[in-house]
C-alpha cells in the first residue's frame, strides 16, 4: 500500500462521475498584457502612497498639538467633531496599512499564478504494521522500566505527585478571608447602620455629605443618601486606598423618599419605622446589586437600570415586576434632637443579593403584617 | 443625534439678552418712574391675562380654578416654575392624557406662559420662576463644573443616563434626554418635578449644586467626542451593532474579493 | 519567484533542488544551508512551501480571529506602559476639565492619561477595543461557519473542542478587559459579575470572597484581572491557538463540493506565494481596518462615565455584545429563588447567568459526538456539507441562533424602548414567550427552507437550469424550457453523502450478517428525527432516465413541430 487515503471505499454512490477540476478560466491579467500593466502600476502607486503617510503619520505625531479639536459642521449637521490627533493619526495610519494589505492581496488576485493545484491527503490514522510497532516498542518500554516486577513503584509515583500537587493548591486557599458564619456577620450581614442605636447617625447626602431634616423634603422628594459615618471610613478625601470606604458604600447607600402617608400602605410592624411619609430603603439590588435609584413619585415603583426589577415603595419595597427575588430592605429611621434624619438600627435582613447561607424565605413578603 | 447646537446657540444668546433686558428695565425705571401703584396694576392685570388664557386651554383637565379634576391632577401649590416647565416644553397643554406627556412644540409665548404662571401661582404657595443666579452657570470655574458632573452622576444619570442621553423608565415611560433642554428647564424640573420624577428641594440639592450640574450638561454637551465619530451613542449595544455591521461583514465582503478567481477577478 | 502552471503536486520536484548542482548560486543560499544544517529547513520548506490551501471567503473568517489577536496583543503591549492596575485613589489633575479634582482610582486616571496625555493613546485604545469586539465576533462567527458545515466531523472533533475553548477564552479575554479601566460602566459589570459568582449554588459566597479577596469591591480585583488579562487568559489562547493552527495544517482544510474535489484530495493554490500573500495581505487590511475604526469611530468613551462607586450607576448600562445575550437572560429571567435546609438558591440569577453559558459550551462541545451517534457516521470527512444537505443540523443551528438572538435583544431593553418608544416591560414579557416560541418555529421553517432547497437541487440535477421560457407541447400543455447544466455542477448537487437512518434491533434479523448496523430503539427514534427527512438525491439510474426523457422530449417536440408544418 503506497498511499493511506482517508477514504479507502468512497461508497458515496456518486450519481454523476467526478469530471475532474474545472478549465482554467484565464484572467484580463492573463491574456491582455496592457491589463497587467496597469495593475502592476497601480500595485506600485499603492506600495508608494505608503511611505508618504507613514511620514504623515510621523509629523502629525509630532507637530500636531494634542487639543486640536477637528470640527465638521455643514447644513447645521456636525458630521465629526473629534480629536484632530486621533483622528489624523488613524486615517494616515491605518490607511498605510490598509494599501500594504490590498496591494499584496491584489498582487495574488491578479498576477500570481492561479492555476489550481491538487494535492493528496493521508489518513491520520496508522496502518496496522506501525500500530503494532508502536506497541512493540511501547512493551518494550514498559519491560525496561521493570514495572511488571515491582509494580508498586508506579502506584506510589502517581500518589506521590497527586500529594505534591495539594499544597500548590492550598497556596490559594488565603485568596480571601473566609465566609464562615462569624465572618459573614461581620461582612456582608452588617452594615455601618449597626452602629445605632448606640451611636448617632445620621443620613446624609452622597457627594455633599449634608445631614437631612424633614423639613427638607417635598412629597415626592427623592435623596441619595449614606450613613454619616462613611465619612470616618477611610474617606476618598484622604488619598488612601479606599478599600473599606467602597465596601461600606456598596452595602450601606440608600435612598430616602417622601410620599403622601395616606397614599401608601405601611405594615403593622414598620409603623414606626418611618416619619411622616418619609421612608428610607437600601440602594442595593436585591438581584445582583446594582445601585438603585429610577424612582417614579406617582407610581411610587423604583427601576432598577441593569435588570429592571422593580419595586414598590409605597408597599414596602416588594417586587413588582423583574427578576429580583425579595423585597429592597427598609432601613427604620427616625429624628434626632436637631431634628435631623437618623437610624434606629441597622436594616432588619442583609442587602444586596441573596447568598446560599441564608435562608431568606421569611424576608417581608407583599402582604406581610 | 446632534443635541449641541441648540444648547450652544442659547448659551451665547443668553449674555445678550441679559444686557438687553436690563438695559430696558433700567431705562424704563429711570425715565418713566412708575408710582408703586402701577406695578400691582401691571400684576393683576397679568394675572387676568393668565385666568384668560387658563380658562381657555388648561380648565378642561385641571378645573376651572385649577382644583384637578380626573383628567388632569390640582395645581395648587405646584407655583409659577413648575408652569413654566410644562407650558416651556411644551408639554402642556397637552393633547390627551398620556402614561407620559413628552416634550412638544411650544405654542404659547414665554409671556402667555408668564401670564398663566402668575396665575396658576395665585392658587396658592409654589416654587418660583427661578432668577437667572439661581441657574445660570456662567463663572463657575473648571473644578466646579467636574464638582457639578459628580452630583449629576449621585442624583441624575440613574434616570437620565450617562450626560444626560436619556434612559427607560417601566411600562413605556422614558427619562428624557437632556441635550435640548434649557437652563432654567432644569432647573424646574429639578425643583417642581414633573410627571414621574422625584423633587430635588433646595434644602438638599441647593441652588449652587444645580448652577454646577447645569454647567458640567452645558459643557459635557458642548465638548467634542474626542475619538471619532458617537455610532449612536448608544454605549456597547451601538458598538457592538457596528462591528458586526462594518466589522464583519465589510471585512466578509473583502473576503469574498479575496477569495473571486477566474475572469471575475479583476 | 512565481509559481509555475502545474496542476498535480507530484510534478513539483525541483523547487528543492540544491543550489550546487546549478551554475549560479542563490545570494539566500548560505543561510539556509546554515538553517538546513541546524535545523532542518529543507525538510520543513519541503513540507510547507507548497501546501495547498482552498480558497473561499468563509475560510477567511477564521484568519480575522487570528489577525484581530495579534492586533490586540501589539496594542495591549503599548497599553500595559502606560496602565496602573491599582484601585489606590487619588485626584485627577489631567488635562480632561470635566474630571478636575474629582478622587478617582490609578486604573481610571491611566486609563484617562492614556486617552487624554498620551500622544496616540486614544488611538491605541480604540483599536484595542474595536479588535477585541471583532476578535470574539469573528470567532463566533467562523465557529457558526465551522458548525453549518460540518467541518466538526472526524478527523477534526479535537480541534472543535480546542475552537471552544479558544471561544470561552476569548469570552474571559473581553470581559477581564472590560473592567479594567474602573470607570462607572467597568465597575457596573463587576458588580453584575459579583451577583453572578454569588449567585452559585453551595460555593458561590465563597467563590466570592476569593475572587474579590472578600466583600466586593475590595481593592485587588483590577490588578487580578489584570494579571489574567495580560498574562494568563492571552498565554492560555496563545498555546490553544498554536495547536488549533497546528492542527489546521496537519489535517489540511476542508473543500467545499466540486468538480474534482473529493474526500481524498485537497485544491486550491499553493501556500508560496499565492496564498501567503493573500493570508498576509489579508492581515494588512484587517490591521488597516482596526486602525481606522480606532481613528474614525468612537469608543467606550470612559472619561464621560465617571469613576466607579458603588452607590452609582447610569441608565443604559450595557455589557459589551458578546455578554448580551447573558445580559439579556438575566434580565427576562423569572424571579425563582428557593430554600431548601435553612438555604437560599437564586435560580433566577444562577440559571441564566451561568446554566445558559454551561448548556451552550456544554452542548456545542459535545455536537460532533452526538451527530455522529445520530448518524452512526465513522467516516473521515474532508468535503463540507452544504448547509441544506444537513436539514437537521441547519435548523438545530438556525433555531440557536435565534435562541441566543432573543437572548440578545433582551439584553438591549431598555435601549430599544427608549429608541422604539416601547415598553420595557411589554418587551420583557414579548422575550419570555418568544425565547421559548422562537427557536421552535426557526427550527421547523429553517428544516423546510433547507428541504425545499434540496428539492430544488434535486430538479436541477436531473432537468437542468430553468430558463423561464414557457414552452407549449403538442398537447396543450404547457412546459418550462430547461437547459442542460455543466458535468461539473450536476456533480456538486449529487456528490453529498445520504446518510441511512439507524435501524433498531427488533431481534428478528440475525447479528453477524452484513447490512445496516442495528442500534437501540431510543437510538434508532432520534436517528429517525435527525436523518429521517432528506430529498432523496437522484441516482445515476435518475440521471440516465431525466437525460433519455428530455431526449425524447425533444425527439416529441420537434416531431409535434414537424406535424404542425
Amino acid at each position: 500500500m503506497t498511499t493511506n487515503l482517508p477514504v479507502q471505499d468512497p461508497d458515496l454512490h456518486h450519481s454523476v462521475e467526478d469530471p475532474g477540476i474545472g478549465e482554467h478560466v484565464e484572467r484580463f491579467t492573463d491574456v491582455d498584457k496592457g491589463a497587467g500593466n496597469r495593475v502592476y502600476y497601480t500595485l506600485l502607486a499603492m506600495l508608494g502612497a505608503v511611505p508618504v503617510l507613514a511620514i504623515a503619520f510621523i509629523v502629525i505625531y509630532f507637530a500636531m498639538p494634542r487639543d486640536w479639536i477637528i470640527h465638521i459642521e455643514f447644513g447645521g449637521a456636525t458630521y465629526i467633531h473629534a480629536s484632530a490627533m486621533n483622528v489624523t493619526l488613524g486615517l494616515t495610519g491605518g490607511l498605510a496599512v490598509l494599501l500594504i494589505g490590498i496591494a499584496v492581496v491584489q498582487w495574488a488576485r491578479a498576477l500570481m499564478n492561479d492555476h489550481e493545484m491538487i494535492e493528496e491527503r493521508h489518513s491520520a490514522a496508522s496502518d496496522e504494521d506501525t500500530r503494532a510497532a508502536a506497541l512493540a516498542q511501547w512493551e518494550d518500554g514498559v519491560r525496561d522500566s521493570n514495572i511488571r516486577r515491582r509494580p508498586l513503584l508506579l502506584g506510589a509515583l502517581g500518589g506521590a505527585v497527586g500529594f505534591a500537587v495539594i499544597p500548590a493548591v492550598v497556596t490559594l486557599a488565603d485568596m480571601g478571608p473566609w465566609p464562615t458564619k462569624a465572618t459573614r456577620a461581620e461582612t456582608i450581614e452588617r452594615t455601618l447602620f449597626a452602629a445605632a442605636p448606640e451611636e448617632t447617625i445620621r443620613l446624609v447626602n452622597d457627594e455633599t455629605w449634608r445631614p437631612i431634616r424633614p423639613a427638607d423634603l417635598e412629597i415626592g422628594q427623592l435623596v441619595n443618601a449614606q450613613p454619616s459615618n462613611l465619612h470616618d471610613v477611610d474617606s476618598p478625601s484622604h488619598p488612601a486606598t479606599p478599600k473599606e470606604h467602597h465596601q461600606e458604600k456598596a452595602k450601606a447607600s440608600i435612598i430616602i423618599v417622601r410620599m403622601d402617608p395616606n397614599s401608601i400602605k405601611i405594615p403593622e410592624s414598620r409603623t414606626d419605622w418611618h416619619v411622616s411619609g418619609i421612608l428610607a430603603y437600601s440602594k442595593i439590588c436585591t438581584h445582583v446589586g446594582c445601585p438603585i435609584s429610577l424612582w417614579e413619585r406617582q407610581t411610587h415603583h423604583l427601576l432598577c437600570p441593569c435588570h429592571q426589577s422593580t419595586f414598590d415603595l409605597g408597599n414596602s419595597g416588594v417586587v413588582v415586576f423583574g427578576p429580583a427575588a425579595r423585597s429592597l430592605p427598609q432601613l427604620p429611621i427616625t429624628v434626632d434632637d436637631e431634628g435631623y434624619l437618623i437610624a434606629q438600627s441597622d436594616f432588619t435582613v442583609p442587602v444586596g443579593p441573596s447568598y446560599f447561607e441564608r435562608d431568606s424565605r421569611n424576608d417581608y413578603k407583599d402582604g406581610d403584617a | 443625534m446632534n443635541t449641541e447646537s441648540k444648547r450652544k446657540r442659547k448659551a451665547q444668546a443668553r449674555p445678550w439678552v441679559l444686557v438687553m433686558a436690563l438695559l430696558v428695565v433700567g431705562l424704563a425705571y429711570s425715565v418713566v418712574v412708575p408710582p408703586s401703584s402701577s406695578a400691582e396694576t401691571e400684576m393683576t392685570q397679568q394675572i387676568e391675562e393668565g385666568k384668560a388664557i387658563f380658562d381657555v386651554s388648561c380648565s378642561s383637565c385641571h378645573g376651572l380654578n385649577g382644583e384637578g379634576l380626573s383628567a388632569g391632577p390640582s395645581l395648587i401649590g405646584v407655583g409659577a416654575a413648575s408652569v413654566d416647565f410644562q407650558m416651556g416644553t411644551g408639554r402642556m397643554p397637552a393633547a390627551r392624557g398620556e402614561a407620559q406627556i413628552p416634550a412638544g412644540e411650544v405654542v404659547y409665548s414665554q409671556e402667555q406662559i408668564d401670564a398663566v404662571s402668575a396665575y396658576v401661582a395665585s392658587f396658592g404657595p409654589g416654587p418660583a420662576i427661578p432668577e437667572s443666579s439661581q441657574y445660570d452657570p456662567e463663572g463657575l470655574n473648571a473644578d466646579e463644573i467636574a464638582r457639578g458632573g459628580a452630583l449629576f452622576r449621585a442624583n441624575c444619570s440613574a434616570c437620565h443616563g450617562i450626560v444626560g442621553g436619556g434612559g427607560a423608565m417601566p411600562e413605556g415611560k422614558h427619562a428624557p434626554a437632556l441635550g435640548d433642554t434649557e437652563d432654567v428647564h432644569i432647573y424646574e424640573a429639578v425643583r417642581t418635578g414633573p410627571q414621574q420624577m422625584p423633587t430635588f428641594s433646595k434644602d438638599v440639592l441647593e441652588d449652587d449644586d444645580v448652577r454646577q450640574i447645569i454647567g458640567f450638561l452645558n459643557t459635557a454637551d458642548e465638548a467634542p467626542r474626542y475619538g471619532g465619530l458617537g455610532m449612536g451613542n448608544h454605549g456597547p449595544v451601538s458598538e457592538g451593532f457596528w462591528i458586526f455591521l462594518l466589522g464583519i461583514g465589510g471585512l466578509s465582503a473583502i473576503a469574498a474579493w479575496i477569495a473571486k478567481k477566474g475572469a471575475g477577478a479583476r | 519567484m512565481m509559481a509555475k502552471p502545474t496542476t498535480v503536486v507530484e510534478d513539483r520536484t525541483d523547487l528543492e533542488s540544491r543550489p550546487a548542482e546549478h551554475g549560479a548560486k542563490h545570494p539566500a543560499a548560505g543561510t539556509a544551508t546554515w538553517l538546513d544544517e541546524r535545523v532542518g529547513l529543507g525538510k520543513i520548506g519541503k513540507f510547507g512551501l507548497r501546501k495547498v490551501f482552498p480558497d473561499h471567503w468563509s475560510f477567511l473568517l477564521g484568519e480575522i480571529a487570528l489577525y484581530t489577536f495579534i492586533i490586540c496583543l501589539l496594542t495591549g503591549v503599548f497599553l500595559t506602559i502606560w496602565f496602573k492596575p491599582s484601585m489606590a485613589e487619588t485626584f485627577y489633575d489631567g488635562s480632561y476639565q470635566l474630571m478636575r479634582g474629582i478622587p478617582i482610582s490609578e486604573a481610571y486616571s491611566s486609563t484617562l492619561a492614556i486617552s487624554f496625555d498620551i500622544r496616540g493613546g486614544l488611538l491605541i485604545r480604540q483599536i484595542h477595543h474595536w479588535s477585541a469586539l471583532l476578535f470574539v465576533a469573528s470567532v463566533t462567527v467562523h465557529m457558526l461557519r465551522v458548525f453549518f458545515t460540518g467541518a466538526f466531523r472526524k478527523p477534526r472533533e479535537i480541534n472543535w473542542l480546542i475552537g471552544m475553548g479558544l471561544f470561552t477564552f476569548a469570552l474571559l479575554a473581553g470581559f477581564s478587559g472590560y473592567s479594567l479601566p474602573d470607570d462607572l460602566l467597568s465597575g457596573t459589570g463587576l458588580r453584575f459579575a459579583d451577583g453572578l459568582i454569588r449567585s452559585i449554588p453551595i460555593i458561590g459566597t465563597w467563590a466570592e470572597f476569593f475572587v474579590f479577596a472578600g466583600e466586593f469591591p475590595g481593592d485587588l480585583i483590577i490588578s487580578r484581572l489584570y494579571m489574567a488579562h495580560i498574562l494568563l487568559i492571552p498565554g492560555l489562547l496563545l498555546a490553544l491557538i498554536s495547536a488549533h493552527l497546528a492542527l489546521v495544517v496537519y489535517h489540511k482544510h476542508t473543500q467545499y463540493p466540486g468538480a474534482g474535489r473529493t474526500d481524498n484530495n485537497v485544491v486550491g493554490y499553493p501556500l508560496f506565494p499565492v496564498y501567503a500573500a493573500k493570508a498576509g495581505g489579508f492581515f494588512f487590511i484587517v490591521f488597516g481596518t482596526m486602525v481606522l475604526f480606532g481613528g474614525l469611530f468612537q469608543i467606550n468613551p470612559v472619561w464621560l462615565y465617571g469613576p466607579y462607586d458603588p452607590a452609582k450607576v447610569t441608565a443604559g448600562s450595557q455589557p459589551d455584545w458578546y455578554m448580551g445575550w447573558l445580559e439579556g437572560a438575566v434580565r427576562i429571567f423569572p424571579n425563582w429563588e428557593s430554600h431548601i435546609g435553612g438555604t437560599t438558591w437564586t435560580w433566577a440569577v444562577f440559571l441564566p447567568g451561568v446554566g445558559l453559558m454551561g448548556i451552550l459550551m456544554t452542548g456545542l462541545a459535545l455536537w460532533p459526538f452526538i451527530e455522529s451517534w445520530l448518524t452512526g457516521d465513522k467516516r473521515e470527512h474532508h468535503i463540507l456539507d452544504r448547509p441544506r444537505n444537513a436539514p437537521t443540523r441547519t435548523a438545530l443551528g438556525v433555531a440557536g441562533m435565534v435562541w441566543y438572538g432573543f437572548f440578545w435583544i433582551g439584553g438591549a431593553n431598555d435601549i430599544i424602548a427608549t429608541r422604539f418608544e416601547l415598553s420595557l416591560n411589554a418587551i420583557t414579557v414579548f422575550l419570555r414567550v418568544a425565547v421559548i416560541l422562537g427557536p421552535i418555529i426557526a427550527f421547523i421553517i429553517t428544516r423546510r427552507l433547507c428541504l425545499s432547497l434540496q428539492r430544488s437541487d434535486r430538479e436541477r440535477a436531473l432537468h437542468g437550469s430553468a430558463t423561464g421560457e414557457i414552452v407549449r407541447s403538442a398537447d396543450g400543455g404547457y412546459d418550462e424550457d430547461h437547459v442542460p447544466i455543466s458535468d461539473g455542477e450536476q456533480h456538486a448537487l449529487t456528490q453529498h453523502a445520504q446518510p441511512k437512518v439507524l435501524e433498531a434491533d427488533d431481534g428478528s434479523g440475525p447479528t453477524g450478517v452484513p447490512g445496516p448496523t442495528k442500534v437501540s430503539k431510543f437510538r434508532a427514534t432520534l436517528s429517525r428525527w435527525y436523518l429521517g427527512s432528506q430529498i432523496l438525491k437522484p441516482s445515476a439510474d435518475d440521471i440516465d432516465e431525466a437525460n433519455h426523457h428530455e431526449a425524447q422530449h425533444g425527439v416529441e417536440d420537434a416531431e409535434a413541430r414537424r406535424e404542425l408544418d
